[in-house]
């Protein structure tokens, strides 16, 4: 693909890494070296895209929302405000970080340093371009899911470690949001994996490449779970409901401060994009777009979708009220659930009947995404309005959890809620 | 597997997984014992990943460090007033003799005997072949699996149930 | 130095070791859960240990025999931990020397 493959060909960033490579590998370093190296370069070259990110995006998500809200935003601390993420970093950083005497030292401690993980982590499978990927894993797709699972256990911690019955209770509503979104996002992702053939992220581009087409247009129903599941496994409104101020006093949050806070709202930035990457590789053709890699950078392509996937999150946050706990499982259990079962079931016959037919594939998938189109837009609106699954429960009885958990996390039982 | 990347992988797995095993005994707060439990769980992944297992290995953190560690963890939270400081209970002596003696009995087994060690090296990709595997030769465990866990859940939502369902 | 068949099953056998210990000398009865856990990847890791090395006509075997043991052991800890929160409800305590209406 690209004519020139030098080391200045900015197109394929890998150029620059493989001829360093090759230039440790003269000098006669220890077998080890190079591949050494090739990590680390990989795990800056992640860590640099995110961080330049989230410093960008929280300038740009306050100013966005903003406007959607009809008032300005930050505009002071730079020309137009540009330099409002150093201000709130430096006001992070000299705010006293305190630690509460009761709370588990050593879990407080160390949940801020492992909550950056999962975001960071799901970037090692994702291909930035042609052959620019940390791992190649042929378990990629199941490595993100697992990645993503690692959040509930983290945020668990989070809101134990804190000694403080609300952080407890607003951690395991998040925990009952995350695992349940967690299975509709494994559907989602089975269906895209099953059209595919294969785990591997970079065949998924691949073959999004090769058939010229996005996985976005052959399942609709798929990627909009996808996208919904992925906005509640990174607790944004409309589905913030474990952390927003006017809910339980921002659940598993309320104790950190100073730049334990500033750690929490840096791996809510990371999470998002590695959501929004993975929706971006596996839904909207990752770094191709239909031969335009030839001249623009793939990455840039890759970065472009990755921003517009977010903005999408961003805009819901603007415009779309707060669900309340109980619609959004709900919502997940009685609608995302079967819809996405339906999915996989549709999906997989399609597949069959390809594979078995021996079919000519420009036939095929226009034949299989109108139909996909047709059955996804008929089963939301059969499914949501004539079955009415969308209705909550209704009045429940009492207060089930905090009688079953009280209010002890150490020390003497306490008489009553 | 003599190249130096996974010898360092493995020693360096090993310790994290052992000793986190071994403080998982030595702790004196059952929380901490759980986070060294979950330690423990991912050195083990790590471990598969240096049998060059990949698909076991994601499956070991997604199940294990992702769902059964929380449902470790619900039910220490559900039982407030149980005793949270790990401690042993009176046989702890024999249990010690017991699981040394254990331990040294298939150590000397590994050990002894006389594997049939095949040359092939490590597998390309294991996932497909699980899959193949599953579906052709192994069909009926894994409906009869996924008939267990049908009823696993049933029951485990049966048995917690409060006195009094919710009105609908 | 290489890492051969030997040292995994080591590996294994000490984890089996631990997990046994913890099983029947923790008084929480979620620790004993711990144990079993514990003994679980041991023999997951011997599985596997066994078919990366060991001469087989399908070497595969050993790795879905432990995609089974890990969900067997999933549904296990569930109906295990629900046992524990209803015994918690009845007798007000899960430790296991305390649960003892069945003795001689």
């Amino acid at each position: 693909m690209p004519i020139l493959a030098h080391w200045w060909d900015l197109r394929n960033l890998g150029n620059a890494a493989s001829a360093l490579l090759d230039r440790i590998e003269a000098w006669g370093a220890p077998a080890w070296i190079p591949y050494v190296v090739a990590g680390v370069i990989g795990i800056v070259g992640c860590l640099t895209f995110l961080l330049l990110s989230q410093l960008s995006f929280i300038w740009i998500e306050r100013r966005l929302v903003a406007r959607m809200q009809n008032r300005i935003g930050p505009n002071r601390v730079g020309p137009q405000g540009l330099l409002q993420p150093i201000a709130d970093t430096l006001k992070l950083f000299l705010k006293e970080a305190i630690t509460k005497r009761s709370a588990d030292r050593t879990l407080f401690w160390l949940v801020p340093i492992v909550i950056l993980s999962p975001g960071l982590v799901a970037f090692a499978v994702i291909p930035f371009g042609d052959g620019m990927v940390l791992a190649k894993l042929n378990v990629g797709v199941l490595f993100l899911i697992a990645v993503a699972s690692l959040n509930t256990l983290i945020v668990f911690m989070a809101g134990w470690s804190s000694n403080n019955k609300y952080a407890l209770l607003g951690a395991m509503r998040t925990v009952a949001m995350l695992i349940s979104y967690e299975l509709v996002q494994v559907l989602a992702l089975l269906s895209a994996v099953l059209f595919v053939s294969s785990m591997n992220v970079s065949d998924v581009v691949g073959w999004q490449s090769h058939f010229h087409t996005w996985l976005l247009f052959l399942l609709p129903l798929a990627a909009v779970a996808y996208i919904f599941a992925g906005a509640v496994e990174i607790n944004r409104t409309p589905v913030d409901i474990a952390e927003a101020e006017s809910e339980i006093v921002a659940g598993y949050h309320i104790e950190y401060s100073g730049i334990k806070f500033g750690f929490l709202y840096t791996a809510e930035y990371f999470a998002g994009f590695a959501v929004a990457a993975v929706m971006a590789s596996l839904f909207l053709g990752g770094w191709t777009a239909w031969g335009l890699e030839e001249w623009v950078p793939g990455w840039l392509i890759f970065v472009t979708k990755v921003y517009m996937v977010f903005f999408i999150y961003i805009w819901s946050r603007g415009t779309l009220p707060r669900l309340r706990i109980d619609q959004l499982m709900a919502f997940a259990w009685k609608f995302l659930l079967p819809l996405s079962l339906l999915n996989v079931l549709l999906v997989g016959g399609e597949v069959l009947v390809w594979q078995e037919g021996g079919y000519e594939a420009e036939v095929v998938l226009p034949i299989f995404a109108v139909v996909n189109w047709a059955v996804a837009g008929a089963l939301v609106i059969v499914w949501g309005s004539v079955l009415g699954h969308l209705r909550p429960e209704r009045r429940p009885r009492r207060a089930l959890l905090t009688k079953e958990v009280g209010v002890i996390v150490y020390g003497q039982p306490e008489p009553g809620v | 597997m003599d190249d130096a990347g996974t010898v360092t992988a493995f020693w360096i797995l090993t310790v994290i997984t052992v000793g986190s095993a071994l403080m998982v005994v030595a702790v004196r707060n059952l929380i901490h014992a759980v986070v060294f439990l979950i330690l423990s769980f991912l050195g083990i992944a790590g471990l598969y990943v240096t049998l060059s297992a990949d698909f076991v290995a994601v499956t070991q953190v997604l199940i294990y460090a992702g769902a059964v560690s929380v449902l470790i963890l619900f039910a220490i939270m559900l039982t407030p007033r149980a005793g949270r400081d790990n401690t042993e209970t009176f046989l702890r002596l024999p249990a010690l003799l017991l699981a040394i003696l254990v331990g040294f009995t298939i150590g000397f087994v590994a050990l002894d005997a006389d594997w049939a060690i095949a040359d092939r090296g490590s597998f390309e990709e294991t996932a497909s072949a699980i899959g193949e595997a599953l579906l052709s030769k192994y069909v009926l465990p894994f409906e009869i699996a996924s008939v267990l866990l049908l009823v696993a859940m049933l029951g485990a939502i049966l048995l917690v149930r409060p006195e009094g369902a919710v009105e609908e | 130095m290489s890492v051969e068949l030997e040292h995994y099953l080591v590996v294994g056998a000490i984890l089996f070791a631990t997990g046994l210990y913890v099983a029947l000398a923790k008084r929480n009865f979620v620790g004993v859960l711990m144990g079993i856990e514990l003994m679980f990847n041991a023999v997951n890791l011997t599985f596997v240990a066994f078919s990366r090395f060991v001469e087989s006509a399908a070497p595969l075997s050993g790795h879905v025999f432990v995609v089974f043991v890990i969900t067997v052991a999933a549904a296990e800890a569930a109906i295990a931990l629900a046992v524990a929160v209803l015994l918690y409800r009845t007798r007000d305590t899960i430790d296991v020397d305390r649960i003892d209406l069945l003795k001689w």
